[in-house]
């Protein structure tokens, strides 16, 4: 019959529409701004509205997730910040719209070069969230951070990351990637208990 | 190729033509360099008696060194097999080689495009005009001694950025309007563009001596312009569209108003660094993307990624698949008019694809996930089971949804069946690929054709039509999103424990120097890499086979004759993405 196939397909609209209101009152008006909500609305069983009310809620994040890299600095014994980065300049290397501008320190009395960066700049503008940088970093100093709300009114003045812009705690780098961090802690502990058993072989 | 036919190919060429061809015999090189005069009566000869009738790939080299400039075609057989490369050399203060569209319409844009980026004359050619860059443009920019208004240096990483980087702004050292570069004559505020006119008086019009068109209703011969600003282009793309009243006499793509060179971005930069980059040609299957890259660079470096790595790749090669398809059987039935519901439920399951794809590699679109001799990193934690969970549950459940909700509706079947037809010899003749090539009755798919990575031990099935109108090409999305149910099914199922990737993964490979072509049966059809290194960190050339540009070429011979409401569907069920038109 002419017609069959469109009321098939209408069939199929309204049983999203009555679906959306079945759902509605499965959730009895606790459908946004509920721990977990989220995960649920648009998992692989959802049914219904499947929107998010952003900035009311935001998606989750997951651990890989990348946006802007970071670097990442441990806390010295009176307060100072001891940035990871040595100045190798790989990151600076391998990024592929090359926005890593690096100065590396001299020593003023011998002019020989150390393991730290004066400056370091990153021009968010001209970033394209690779990820390249972090992956390749030997020293685990420069990572992928979570924070994706950057909008600014000036980009002249504010789209330039300096080192200052740049830093975050160790602490920070392990809430937003546990496991990352664990991972690496791990390998890290591993590569120090070898040196010091050879030290000790020795 | 087997030696065998390698060396039957050889002889009978080398018996037709003595002395006219010779092999190519440079290090890492392959196929024959041709003798430019003879250049059209080979591709003749090879299309019409070894059967090598699909020209799927044409571009230049600039050997600059050598002072010469090479077009290098990759010719197929329409029943699969490997390619047969061939070369015409011509030096590079006169580089003029033949045109062969009259032999091979599919070289229509690739020719127009090797003329506009590396200023190849081809004789013979109908419509030899710029295609991507702009009329006015000065120089042709991958010819190897061109430098772009930004130029650092000629390869990346740039020295000013370490060790003693200080970060400035490009567009502090050339503000606006000095960073183009034109002829002194030229003056860019009274320029008025000569190519439209060309354009539009070389479109057919039927002329107002032949209105006789044996209806009672008098039509008028108009020119519109659909475009570059339109909606329903899915970017910036402008249709020149010649009318006879309501139906269409000629209609002639312009594109490149997105055109980034990414080509000549890719020669500056290093092999690692062109990975992210290819994410954004198209960019709603960058994983597709990625996948022929590596593949290209890893035939050159000649390693192999380990097991669990290709299963990887393969499932996310897939899963993109049906991400591209659902996403192009929703704009096309937005393109008909069916506003936004059969696009938003088709949305809602991609939603959930994109999740597994950010979870994996930290991007929804913009993935970067492959590397040479394998993956960036192993499936996070629970990855697996929710891939599981959509390839059997959800996804086989919501696709039967979309085929009840759309494939007999009336409507839909009215707009689409017996519109657009591409036929077989044409679809052939104009390199079309993908699903428009298999809804014009071609079984061909690069993943049966010559099957690369583990395709050959998973069971699928080729979609193929016969019609090759919408209705079918629609239909062979849907098709293949089943197919791409199915090998996702096995390789959740097989997917074995183990490393992700052979060797360190390093930011700066040794590629040996030679050449290259690598593809891939990507959602939009064949995309191929072209890389020739010589040996340095930076590839000496890098070329995209692009599947949405090339399929374009067909696009204003199947408009013709159909009313301009059909135009918007035509062109939304060939499927193209602009990043990947306009490179």
């Amino acid at each position: 019959m002419y017609g069959l196939g469109l009321i098939k397909g209408l069939g199929v609209t309204l049983k999203h529409f009555i679906e959306t209101y079945l759902d509605d009152i499965r959730w009895l008006g606790r459908r946004y701004y509920r721990e977990g909500a989220i995960a649920e609305r648009q998992g692989p069983n959802a049914r219904g509205v499947f929107t998010v009310q952003y900035p009311e809620e935001k998606l989750p994040v997951p651990e890989e997730f990348r946006y802007i890299p970071f670097l990442v600095y441990e806390d010295g014994k009176d307060g100072d910040r001891e940035l990871r980065c040595t100045s190798c300049g790989i990151c600076a290397k391998v990024c592929p719209p090359q926005c890593i501008w690096i100065t590396r320190s001299n020593d003023p009395e011998t002019g020989r070069p150390i393991p730290s960066p004066t400056k370091f700049f990153i021009d968010i503008d001209i970033c394209m969230n690779c990820g390249l940088c972090a992956e390749f970093c030997p020293f685990d100093a420069i990572k992928m951070d979570h924070d994706y709300e950057l909008a600014s009114y000036d980009r002249l003045a504010d789209h330039i990351f300096n080192k200052e812009r740049l830093s975050k705690s160790v602490s920070y780098y392990q809430s937003i990637r546990p496991t990352n961090h664990a991972f690496e802690e791990a390998k890290r502990a591993e590569k120090e208990a070898a040196k010091e058993a050879k030290r000790k072989a020795r | 190729m087997s030696e065998d036919t390698n060396q039957m190919i050889t002889n009978v060429l080398a018996d037709r033509f003595p002395g006219v061809i010779k092999p190519d015999e440079r290090e890492g090189y392959e196929g024959y360099v041709i003798e430019s005069e003879r250049l059209i009566e080979f591709a003749q000869a090879i299309r019409d008696e070894l059967g090598y009738d699909y020209l799927s790939s044409v571009t230049g080299v600039d050997y600059l060194p050598d002072d010469k400039i090479e077009v290098v075609y990759h010719a197929y057989r329409s029943e699969g097999g490997s390619a047969l490369v061939f070369k015409v050399q011509a030096p590079r203060a006169e580089a003029t080689v033949p045109s062969l569209v009259s032999v091979f319409p599919g070289a229509d844009f690739q020719e127009r495009e090797a003329w506009d980026l590396l200023g190849i004359r081809f004789d013979g050619h109908p419509n030899l005009r710029r295609i991507l860059m702009w009329e006015g443009f000065h120089g042709h920019p991958l010819r190897k001694d061109w430098e772009e208004p930004y130029f650092v240096e000629p390869g990346k990483p740039f020295k000013n950025r370490w060790p003693e980087g200080e970060a400035i702004r490009s567009e502090e050292k050339k503000s606006f309007k000095k960073n183009v570069q034109y002829p002194s004559e030229f003056s860019p505020d009274g320029w008025i563009p000569e190519d439209d006119k060309a354009l539009y008086s070389g479109m057919v019009q039927l002329g107002a001596q032949d209105s006789g068109n044996g209806r009672t209703l008098e039509t008028d011969q108009i020119i519109v312009n659909l475009g570059p600003q339109h909606p329903s282009t899915h970017g910036v793309f402008r249709m020149v569209v010649s009318l006879d009243g309501e139906e269409i006499a000629d209609l002639q793509p312009v594109v490149g108003y997105l055109h980034r060179n990414h080509e000549k971005i890719g020669e500056r930069n290093t092999y690692i660094m062109n990975m992210p980059f290819t994410d954004r040609l198209d960019y709603l299957a960058s994983m597709g993307n990625n996948f022929a890259y590596a593949l290209t660079v890893e035939k050159l470096m000649g390693i192999k990624p380990p097991e669990r790595a290709d299963y990887i790749r393969v499932m996310m090669a897939e899963l993109t698949r049906i991400v591209s398809h659902l996403f192009s059987i929703g704009t096309l039935l937005n393109d008909l008019g069916a506003f936004f519901t059969p696009m938003l439920y088709a949305l809602t399951e991609r939603e959930l694809v994109l999740d597994v794809f950010e979870a994996v590699s930290g991007s929804r679109m913009m993935c970067n996930y492959f590397r040479f001799g394998g993956v960036a990193r192993d499936l996070p934690e629970g990855v697996l089971e929710r891939v599981r969970d959509l390839v059997t549950e959800r996804l086989p459940r919501k696709i039967d949804e979309l085929d009840t909700y759309l494939t007999d509706n009336e409507i839909v079947r009215t707009r689409t069946i017996g519109i657009g037809i591409l036929t077989r010899e044409q679809a052939i003749a104009y390199s079309a690929a993908g699903p428009v090539l298999r809804a014009s009755g071609v079984e061909y798919d690069v993943r049966r054709a010559e099957p690369y990575s583990i395709y050959d031990r998973l069971s699928f099935d080729i979609a193929v039509r016969h019609n090759g109108d919408i209705y079918d090409r629609y239909l062979v999305r849907l098709e293949e999103i089943r197919q791409s149910l199915r090998i996702l099914q096995q390789v959740v199922r097989d997917i074995p424990d183990g490393e992700i990737q052979t060797g360190k993964s390093q930011y700066q490979v040794r590629v040996p120097s030679g050449e290259s072509y690598g593809r891939v049966e990507n959602p939009k059809g064949e995309l191929g890499f072209y890389i020739v290194s010589d040996g340095n960190p930076n590839p000496w050339r890098y070329h995209i086979r692009s599947p949405s540009f090339i399929n374009l070429t067909s696009f204003g011979e199947i408009c013709k004759g159909h009313k301009i409401a059909d135009v918007v569907g035509i062109l939304g069920s060939i499927d193209i993405v602009l990043g990947e038109v306009d490179r």
